[in-house]
């Protein structure tokens, strides 16, 4: 097995932490991994990536054009800046919350990423489109975009990984009192996969 | 041996503490910070650690500890090299005892840097070796070999690494325990003839360090991890492909799809491993080099060539083949190669050129100041204070250099650690006329400012300082500083106090001020400006990543006027747009208080975080 894996979105929004989970629930596997994440100023509300590479044959933790197995996208318009690295046939999970940029905010502008998703709907062909803001709205919390989004990737199958590999690492790597908050957040995106 | 994910730095941080590294300085800087932090947080209980307040104090730590035979690491970004050539450049002709390894991490892009200047170059200008990983494991591997080396040799050795390098992750294999060495230093020894610098003894040992050197090409060209594929029955005999460091993965994977081509990987810049390259360039007509920032082993292939008389033609930086700034990616090295080796890229994309050009305009993200961010408010005091008139902003590195952007505007000049005092003097002593202000944050006034105000109050300029102390270094991650009151040690110990040192220095006005209290803010900049002299304001209000906020606030819609000044005018992150209507985003926004000090109508209210 190999898949090569793009994670994506601004600055703070938790890219980094579904990154490791990912990772580990490979490792867990006996997977080799490989990744490459931003950090430094961009993380100041900058646009940020992780690329992410499972599998023996890897040297280059990260990923050319038209080589990603799925993108993993926090923010629309974050997810149509790294679409050239999805390969044909790939798999697109994205959250549908904007975060509007100052500069936006600055021009007055309207953005609010119904333009991005409808790009992404119109060339890629599996495509799930998480409503975060309502899942934490139901779910009574914010931080669990991560989480959600890791859930739709699962179950869509191009991880290669299964519900129960990310249930061990979550019960590894995050403090017991978030796992059911975190176990309730990948049945909700269960539920919106289908 | 066991298996562990660890970064780049992670890696190297864990390898020195293999190979039994006794003490460890140096100073933040992005991509090198978490190879301190890691051997602070894994190091055995006898492993020295500190964060010097700046790079040139770390480098003289490190010397010292290897004077008396420790095992010693100093850690910075490329331009904290700069900083730090004043002592090394003394120490290559003085030699070490105990090894010592030079950490420095390069920047391609730049990404989180003001310079792109390669550590490759500065190893053949102090003529120290330098060694270059190209993954996450051989940086494990290679700090280890740098050591065997730099004892070997009694040199400081580079070891190079590049965003990439330190910030991937890997699966690795790594030492248990048991295996690790422990160096038991055997201390100091006078000898004046040994660590006392004079020009006799300079010139003594510029001599050997040029016999040294040619002995250390030698060497290295049997290095293992020198590495030279020679490909039997390639389809591109004739053809060579030379790289190093992280470029290597990038060439490797891109062969993949390619093809096998005849490979020079240096893995040691410098000195540069010269009767390995000989036996890859002979037989060969044509070879290109991928290496990013300055073209190094393109220059030392081309050097050979003419040397030994070899007919091979050498494409890189210097033909423009290869992009000559900035990062590469695997897209530019495949480009590079098809281009090369007359093949098509393969082609796999979901989206077709046609796709690519309807693309919606992409939302602009510059790095901005954190919602709720103190600097925010001593930036927007400060423009306040000095509305209509002529004034210098001279800014400096950390966070509050995203004061330039809009629609705070209030960074005009930024130049390197501390500049800004310089500057602003500068200025000042041309244009008399004009308000000059240094804004600088306390992790860098320790570092690098405290001489440039000393200059001012002896040189009689007229100047306003702004201390902007969030109470961490906060750009970097927010490590402890002499301010803070914590060494990574996990000691506690007495804070150095900013307000006492200017003091000290002579500066009669030193004001520590809220600057989250707009008002009180607003009138001592006034106060302070109207002054002669040099006149110091510390804004002082921690970093809102290091403490806890419970309440966030909210716009009424009954009172709000929609005239949008809180936007227009301090661009906090948490101030958005919904329906046309201004709202407060309460998973970002941290009660700071500013924007509802400035609202005309008193719409933004909630409880204030004090």
């Amino acid at each position: 097995m190999s898949k090569n894996i793009v994670l994506c979105g601004v600055g703070g929004q938790g890219t980094i932490l579904a990154s490791k989970l990912i990772s580990g629930a490979a490792m867990n596997k006996g997977i080799p991994v490989k990744s490459a994440e931003t950090i430094g100023m961009a993380q100041r509300g900058g646009s940020v990536f992780s690329h992410l590479r499972l599998g023996d044959d890897v040297d280059c933790p990260m990923i050319a054009s038209g080589s990603a197995d799925i993108i993993i996208g926090f923010e629309p318009g974050e997810t149509v800046r790294m679409l050239p690295y999805l390969k044909k046939g790939g798999q697109v999970i994205v959250s549908s919350r904007p975060v509007m940029p100052v500069t936006a905010a600055l021009a007055g502008s309207n953005y609010n990423g119904s333009e991005m998703l409808d790009y992404i709907r119109n060339k890629v062909e599996k495509v799930i489109v998480i409503d975060t803001e309502k899942a934490c709205k139901e779910l009574g919390s914010a931080k669990i975009v991560n989480l959600l989004l890791l859930g739709a990737a699962v179950n869509s199958g191009a991880l290669g990984l299964d519900d129960e590999d990310i249930r061990k690492v979550i019960r590894t790597k995050i403090p017991e009192r978030f796992h059911e908050l975190n176990f309730k957040a990948l049945e909700y995106a269960k539920k919106c996969s289908h | 041996m066991h298996q562990e994910f660890l970064m780049g730095n992670e890696a190297i941080a864990m390898g020195a503490i293999a190979a039994g590294v006794n003490l460890v300085a140096g100073y933040p800087g992005t991509p090198s910070t978490e190879v301190l932090e890691t051997v602070a947080k894994r190091r055995p209980q006898d492993t020295y650690v500190e964060w010097s307040i700046n790079e040139k104090t770390a480098m003289e730590v490190g010397a010292g500890a290897a004077y008396t035979g420790a095992r010693v690491m100093v850690t910075m970004k490329q331009v904290g090299l700069n900083v730090a050539t004043d002592p090394l450049m003394s120490l290559e002709y003085i030699g070490v005892k105990g090894g010592m390894v030079v950490l420095v991490a390069d920047d391609p892009g730049p990404i989180s840097s003001q310079t792109e200047q390669d550590t490759r170059h500065f190893s053949r200008f102090s003529k120290l070796p330098c060694f270059e990983p190209s993954t996450v494991q051989e940086a494990y591997e290679m700090v280890q070999d740098a050591f065997e080396y730099s004892e070997k040799y009694r040199t400081p050795v580079f070891l190079r690494s590049t965003t990439r390098v330190s910030h991937g992750y890997a699966s690795i294999n790594v030492k248990d325990e048991g295996e690790y060495k422990h160096n038991k230093p055997e201390g100091f020894i006078k000898d004046t003839k040994r660590w006392v610098i004079f020009p006799k003894l300079s010139y003594q040992a510029h001599i050997n360090i040029e016999a040294r050197n040619v002995e250390l090409s030698k060497d290295f060209s049997s290095y293992p991890k020198n590495l030279l594929l020679n490909v039997e029955g390639s389809e591109f005999p004739k053809k060579g492909i030379a790289t190093g460091g992280f470029n290597y993965t990038y060439v490797s994977e891109a062969l993949k799809s390619l093809g096998d081509v005849r490979l020079l990987k240096v893995s040691t810049p410098h000195p540069f491993p010269e009767e390995l390259a000989v036996k890859f360039l002979t037989g060969l007509d044509e070879v290109i080099c991928i290496e990013e920032l300055d073209p190094v082993i393109e220059r030392e292939l081309i050097y050979i060539a003419g040397k030994y008389q070899l007919p091979v033609k050498v494409y890189g930086k210097l033909t423009l083949d290869v992009k000559n700034s900035g990062e590469n990616t695997l897209d530019s090295v495949m480009g590079n190669l098809t281009k090369f080796l007359g093949v098509k890229p393969p082609e796999n994309a979901a989206l077709t050129e046609a796709d690519m050009a309807e693309m919606p305009e992409l939302p602009v993200r510059p790095p901005v100041l954190c919602a709720g961010c103190p600097h925010r408010a001593s930036f927007y005091a400060v423009k306040q204070a000095m509305k209509g008139k002529k004034t210098l902003f001279a800014g400096d590195i950390g966070c509050y250099t995203m004061g330039n952007a809009m629609p705070l505007d209030m960074v005009d000049t930024c130049l390197c650690m501390g500049a800004g005092l310089g500057i602003a003097q500068g200025v000042d002593h041309i244009e008399p006329d004009t308000s000059c202000f240094a804004f600088v944050g306390d992790s860098t006034f320790f570092a690098a400012a405290i001489p440039g105000v000393i200059n001012a109050v002896y040189n009689q300029a007229d100047m306003t300082l702004i201390v902007l102390d969030n109470s961490t270094t906060a750009m970097t991650g927010h490590q402890p500083h002499p301010g803070t009151g914590q060494t990574m040690m996990g000691d506690v110990v007495n804070k150095v106090s900013i307000e006492k040192i200017l003091k000290g220095i002579g500066l009669e006005f030193v004001e520590t001020v809220n600057p989250l209290d707009y008002k009180k803010s607003v009138e001592t900049v006034k106060g302070a400006a109207a002054l002669p002299g040099v006149k110091a304001i510390i804004f002082k209000s921690p970093c809102i990543a290091i403490v806890k906020f419970d309440k966030s606030l909210s716009v009424d819609h009954e009172k709000c006027i929609n005239c949008r000044k809180c936007i227009r005018e301090i661009g906090c992150p948490a101030l958005v747009i919904r329906d046309d209507k201004v709202v407060i985003d309460d998973s970002l926004c941290t009660g700071c208080g500013l924007c509802s000090q400035i609202c005309p109508v008193g719409a933004i209210g909630g409880d204030h975080h004090e």
